[in-house]
């Protein structure tokens, strides 16, 4: 055969007409809105709809700095994210596509007596639950990152780390990819430029959603669209606890291969590794004001840049390459919110913050089964909407504030 | 470059200035249920759109003032101060 002919790009996914119903319609084609379908799909809910109102991974899912790592404080945040973790490991093969997952593993530096003990903490909680992580020294950081400025020079010495090996980066367009194309060849709908402009409820219970292409009747919506939560729960008379802020980052020009570790300093608030193209990626906290606007300022730049040359000096002479932004929907507790809301049939997977990319395939099984079985998974019980009014919050600011 | 905040006693600023307060709530009184003190705790509107919305002059006159925010742009529409605002916050 003409081998242009034979390399001729095939469909990943294919298009469709919208159809009047569905029963189940999925809003928002980010990671986990595909990871639910693909879920659902295997488990024989096949006349499903995921609805996006731009391309598919056009929101956080498509943005993020891909940190993929276990190590958080709560023993309902370790479990959750230690299943996600192991799930990670077997993606690849799960769903047939090279996702270049990389567990270099992950130090969070520690830069005073009181972040050390934050660290011990998190060390034993992750210990007792089974996840690789444990509170390291200078000498021993030396060795996995000879490019750290670990003398005393810094404005912030480097006194110990909270080391945690199996943590690591991932191609996240192909996260996203893989989900569609396997979700999409067990007879998924995944509709593209299709906006979901209003929800309607009668009686308590969903009845189905309204788009820019027509509406759709279904007994089952779930809204998986991260930043944009608050507006899709209000479609459908629900109040979430969430605010949206701006996230943003940057990558500098490829290097050869020099960081073989992720590193994050909450106190210089910055996260620093190198992606497989040899691009350094280098992020920070979310912006201290709400907002939609997905640009990026120079204020980060100048900023992060300044205290990614702190500490890796070496970075000095790197030049910045493209910046960007995404949306976050922060929660009080920095813990998701996942499951049933006061309105029947109308399921919320959202509160991801600055963290969501890691939870993506504990999120499709656990919400396929939800969906299913109509049980909620005891992994997400306490993420329930409703522990915002029974007062038993799930607080994970010291392990996700600045690492994602 | 952010954005810039017209602050109503010292002038345009640009952001990085001024410290953000969130959007207005009504404050739960001494005699609110559970409920309402979850809600005017936890919950907000988060609109995509215009947001009235608190904003301190931290490193100018110090005081705290309203604006009109379009969260889609970071355009503010106006600022103000509390004992303006009538009836729209
Ligand atoms: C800069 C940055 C760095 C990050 N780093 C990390 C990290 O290192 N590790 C980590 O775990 N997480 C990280 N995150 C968080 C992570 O990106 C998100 O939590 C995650 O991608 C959420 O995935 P999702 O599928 O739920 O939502 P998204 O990927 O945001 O998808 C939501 C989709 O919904 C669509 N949508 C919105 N409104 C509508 C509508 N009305 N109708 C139809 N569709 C609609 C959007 O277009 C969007 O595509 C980071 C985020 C950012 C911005
Ligand atoms: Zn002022």
């Amino acid at each position: 055969m003409h081998p242009i002919r034979y390399f001729k790009p095939w469909k990943m996914w294919r298009r469709h007409d919208l159809k009047k119903a569905y029963d189940v319609v999925i809003v928002g084609g980010g990671a986990h809105g595909l990871a639910v379908a693909y879920e659902l799909a295997k488990r024989g809910v096949r006349n499903v709809a995921v609805l996006e109102k731009n391309y598919i991974g056009a929101g956080g899912s498509g943005r993020n700095t891909t940190i993929i790592r276990a190590n958080y404080r709560t023993p309902e945040g370790v479990a959750f994210y230690k299943e996600s973790l192991r799930l990670y490991e077997h993606l690849a093969q799960e769903l047939d596509y090279n996702l270049l997952f990389s567990q270099q593993g992950h130090l969070t530096l520690a830069h005073a007596e009181r972040a050390l003990i934050t660290a011990q903490e998190r060390a034993e909680v992750n210990r007792l639950l089974g996840v690789d992580s444990r509170v390291i020294y200078p000498d021993e950081i030396a060795k996995l990152c000879p490019v750290l400025d670990l003398s005393d020079r810094p404005d912030f010495p480097i006194m110990g780390a909270l080391y945690h090996p199996p943590g690591g980066v991932i191609r996240h367009d192909a996260v996203v990819w893989a989900y569609a194309r396997q979700a999409d060849r067990l007879g998924i709908e995944i509709h593209q430029d299709t906006e979901v402009t209003g929800i309607d409820v009668e009686n308590g219970r969903i009845k189905g959603v309204r788009t820019n292409r027509g509406d759709i009747a279904a007994p089952v919506v779930l809204s998986a669209v991260a930043g944009w939560t608050s507006e899709i729960a209000r479609m459908a008379g629900v109040r979430v606890p969430i605010v949206t802020h701006p996230l943003q980052a940057f990558v500098t020009e490829p290097l050869k291969p020099f960081l073989h570790v992720i590193l994050v300093s909450a106190t210089l608030h910055i996260y620093i590794s190198q992606t497989d193209r040899g691009e350094v990626l280098i992020g920070s906290e979310i912006e201290p004001y709400t907002s939609y606007s997905q640009s990026s300022t120079l204020n980060f730049l100048e900023v992060t840049a300044h205290h990614a040359v702190e500490l890796v000096p070496i970075l000095g002479r790197v030049r910045m390459m493209r910046a960007w932004g995404g949306l976050c929907d922060v929660t009080p507790d920095y813990s998701p919110i996942m499951g049933e809301t006061p309105v029947e049939g109308f399921y919320l997977d959202a509160g991801w913050g600055t963290y969501g990319f890691k939870a993506t395939p504990i999120c499709g099984v656990t919400m396929a089964d939800l969906i299913v079985s109509g049980q909620v998974p005891e992994l997400i019980k306490p993420f329930a909407l409703s522990r915002f009014w029974d007062r038993e919050l799930v607080s994970e600011i010291a392990a996700a504030a600045v690492s994602h | 470059m952010t954005f810039v905040i017209a602050c109503p006693n010292c002038g345009p600023r640009e952001a990085l200035e001024f410290s953000f307060g969130g959007e207005t709530t009504r404050r739960a009184g001494p005699e609110a249920s559970e409920q309402e003190l979850a809600g005017y705790l936890f919950f907000r509107d988060n609109v995509m759109g215009r947001q009235i919305e608190w904003w301190l002059h931290r490193d100018g006159c110090r005081k705290w003032f309203l604006a009109e925010r379009n969260t889609m742009t970071n355009q503010i529409e106006r600022t103000f101060w509390p004992h303006e605002r009538g009836r729209t916050a």
